[in-house]
């Protein structure tokens, strides 16, 4: 069963800018899938059309079998919308918040207050239940969408960059709650800029640009078309003059400090045995960039030259 | 989506208004009561026993179910605007349209907000007006009919503005430049059978004056239009307003790109 599928879908603005050139796409029912793509890619006009809060110009979308035109109120009780931008209002409270949502999918009160007790417990926003959403802070403000999106307890929940802006914890607080609703059973699509965000959550991925799919693949295998990868490794003792290591590019950082390339058939044993008959000491080792990010790079890179 | 979810949704909307009315009366109750105190001070006490009586009415009396008909049309129309772009603005009206509202169900939620500002500042007012005169109620069943409609019909006005506005100052410019002119020359103050034949001829064209006398045909039984042709009016303008208010929320206008 597609929890989405996405039929040539085109978008063109009042000021003919195209947005979506035909976009196709298919999400199981249960992924956790990534929409990435560089800003003006097409991301969140895509979330847009699927939400119902941007009109397409041309295509056919079915949301867990449901068209969104002909079987409006289906589908979009069928989809959880955490948009990129803060959209409750501030005067009311965070609990107002979650309940008039409810009402609006037609949720009975009392079941929407079970719910929201759940939901806000879960996001830790129950304690705050009665604070005016204005007075949250912007991490908060992002966990009282969510709260918000899983009211009606939808069979998928878009999330456009939840975490943007979001410190470090309750990012990761973020990254628990959502693999536990996607292993219940959620199906959960993505964007974001964090690149590891996505390579450490999502099973499947697309990748858009300039209203195009230029990639729509799972993560291992997106992965595995990575030709090498880059570390920088932190020495003990000072870089000799001339330094090399036999079968792979280096790059001098600074004295205790080399960039190192090492292709994707290449072992890292055989680079530590290189080193040591070297006599270098390598006090640690880290990925110069995230694997996806570099992918991501090279294939928007690719697509603009092509 | 099944008419008790349909009924919920419609009574979020509509209990949502009325929540928003009541946390910020200071800026929706209570500026029409003081204002219209002022009206009943200055026009009713003051320069009104100069004038004289109006269609057998002190002018007070006269006055009395225009001004309250004023508060209502001014209040019911300002909530909606207000409220609807408000929730344009902060873009909050997304909460209504990423759920399974039909539209109809969104345009009654934000009319029965407007309709009831309109009900609470007109009987804010009504109060106000029973310490300068003694109010007399003609006939009650034409009273609330003419309030309702006429609020309804406003909140519909009010819904289109806000559809159209893109900034607040264009949340200003009817009720400015067009709804109070015509309220002003709508038969609040004054009979219409007083201006020049020219002039009450061109007054026929301004709705306002139908409701203005349906209404105070209701409480002195006093008009200067036949009843029935009031009510045909606003029922016609009700049913113009609301059907293009539909296809403005049908087609996105001003709420989808």
């Amino acid at each position: 069963m597609k929890a989405l599928s996405i039929e040539n879908l085109t978008k063109t603005y009042a000021n003919g800018l195209k947005a979506l050139k035909g976009i196709s796409l298919d999400v199981e029912e249960g992924d956790f899938f990534a929409l990435l793509g560089p800003n003006g890619a097409g991301k969140s006009t895509t979330i847009g059309i699927i939400s119902s809060l941007i009109n397409k110009t041309s295509g056919k979308i079915r949301v867990c079998g449901y068209d969104i035109d002909s079987d409006f109120d289906k589908a979009r009780s069928c989809i959880g919308i955490v948009p990129q931008e803060i959209n409750f209002n501030q005067f009311e409270t965070c609990l107002e918040i979650v309940l008039n949502q409810g009402g609006y999918y037609g949720i009975r009160r009392s079941l929407a207050r079970e719910r929201a007790e759940k939901y806000l417990g879960q996001l830790g926003l129950w304690q705050r239940r009665d604070d005016v959403s204005r007075t949250l802070s912007g991490g908060l403000k992002r966990r009282l969408m969510i709260a918000r999106a899983l009211i009606h307890e939808p069979r998928m929940l878009i999330l456009d960059e939840p975490t943007a802006g979001v410190d470090v914890e309750l990012r990761r607080s973020m990254w628990d709650f959502l693999t536990g609703l996607n292993r219940q059973g959620t199906t959960i699509i993505l964007t974001t800029h964090y690149l590891e965000e996505a390579e450490r959550l999502c099973r499947n991925i697309a990748i858009i640009d300039h209203g195009l799919i230029i990639e729509n693949t799972n993560m291992r295998g997106l992965l595995n078309k990575l030709s090498n990868e880059t570390f920088i490794l932190e020495l003990r003792n000072r870089i000799p003059e001339n330094f090399s290591v036999p079968g792979h590019e280096t790059r001098v950082l600074d004295e205790h400090c080399i960039e190192i390339d090492v292709g994707k058939d290449q072992l890292l044993n055989t680079l530590y045995e290189e080193l040591t008959r070297l006599n270098i000491e390598v006090l640690s080792m880290r990925n110069k960039s995230n694997r996806l990010e570099e992918l991501f790079l090279t294939l928007v890179d690719n697509k603009q030259n092509s | 989506m099944g008419t008790e979810k349909i009924f919920i949704a419609l009574l979020t909307i509509a209990s949502r208004e009325i929540r928003r009315i009541l946390r910020i009366w200071l800026q929706t109750i209570l500026p029409p009561a003081v204002s219209m105190t002022l009206y009943f001070i200055i026009f009713g006490s003051l320069i009104g026993p100069r004038i004289g009586p109006m269609d057998g009415f002190s002018y007070m009396e006269f006055i009395a179910p225009g001004i309250i008909m004023m508060s209502i049309i001014n209040n019911s129309y300002a909530n909606v605007v207000s409220s609807f772009f408000g929730s344009k603005f902060q873009k909050h009206i997304e909460e209504m349209l990423v759920a399974p509202i039909p539209n109809f169900i969104i345009l009654l939620g934000f009319v029965s907000g407007g309709v009831a500002r309109g009900l609470m500042v007109g009987a804010v007012v009504t109060i106000v007006a029973m310490f300068f005169t003694d109010l007399q109620v003609h006939h009650t069943g034409i009273v609330i009919t003419v309030v309702l409609l006429t609020s309804i019909l406003f909140s519909l006005g009010g819904l289109i503005n806000a559809i159209f506005a893109r900034k607040f100052d264009d949340v200003s410019i009817i009720p400015t430049f067009v709804l109070t002119p015509l309220i002003y020359l709508g038969g609040v103050f004054y009979s219409i059978s007083l201006l020049p034949q020219v002039w009450q001829k061109v007054s026929t064209f301004n709705p306002i004056l139908y409701m203005v006398n349906a209404f105070r045909y209701g409480m002195l039984g006093v008009s200067d239009i036949e009843i029935t042709h009031a009510f045909a009016i606003i029922l016609l303008f009700i049913v113009a307003l609301g059907t293009f208010a539909m296809v403005l929320l049908n087609r996105g206008t001003g709420i989808k790109t």
